[in-house]
């Protein structure tokens, strides 16, 4: 599934035309983006939520060579399935 | 965010009326959780993708009591975020730190 997909389904049962739906979801993704790259959590009912995390520092090893490196701290986006999510894709 | 602060904030940004926009972020993820539950791959450009794994039942052991348990076999969702995102969320941390 790609966002064409998700824009087809918005055009078939709102309603709006096909540039419009597009626009609206893209937006929805944005308004979504937005908020994470400033810091900020986004949480959706029924389906999972967002977080972004600070990592510390850490030592580590380059895996091809065995030379050890230094991980510099850093901020990653993590994403948590809600239970409702985890049941249904296992079809409880 | 939640999901309430989403659809007002659509509303807002779009010029809709409450109820519609409601309707659209509802049905955003009500797609996104059919393709999931039918085990399809969701490919977001600038956001990411999810794709769904499948594990084998294994045998497990309760942490708390040491008890043997057999976990069945299950699927569960994962998120890899695009790199354009990593890249911003990270940029935005660095910029942070440089102000400290």
């Amino acid at each position: 599934m790609t966002k064409a997909d998700i824009v087809e389904t918005i055009y078939e049962k709102v309603g709006l035309s096909k540039r419009e739906s597009a626009r609206i979801v893209d937006m929805i993704f944005d308004i979504m983006k937005n908020k994470l790259e400033f810091g900020e959590n986004v949480k959706i009912s029924g389906f999972g939520s967002f977080s972004v995390r600070d990592k510390n520092a850490r030592r580590g090893r380059n895996p091809q060579t065995g030379e050890e490196i230094i991980i510099s701290s850093r901020r990653v986006l993590s994403f948590k399935p809600s239970n409702v999510l985890r049941k249904q894709i296992n079809n409880f | 965010m939640n999901k309430s602060e989403m659809i007002e904030e659509l509303a807002v940004q779009a010029d809709l009326n409450h109820k519609v926009a409601e309707t659209i972020v509802n049905l955003v993820i009500d797609s996104m959780k059919s393709a999931l539950i039918e085990g399809d791959r969701i490919e977001l450009r600038g956001f990411g993708s999810f794709h769904i794994e499948e594990y084998q039942s294994y045998t497990g052991r309760n942490p708390k009591t040491g008890a043997s348990i057999e976990v069945p076999p299950k699927k569960l969702p994962f998120f890899k975020a695009g790199k354009e995102l990593k890249e911003k969320i990270n940029n935005q941390f660095l910029d942070e730190l440089n102000q400290e």
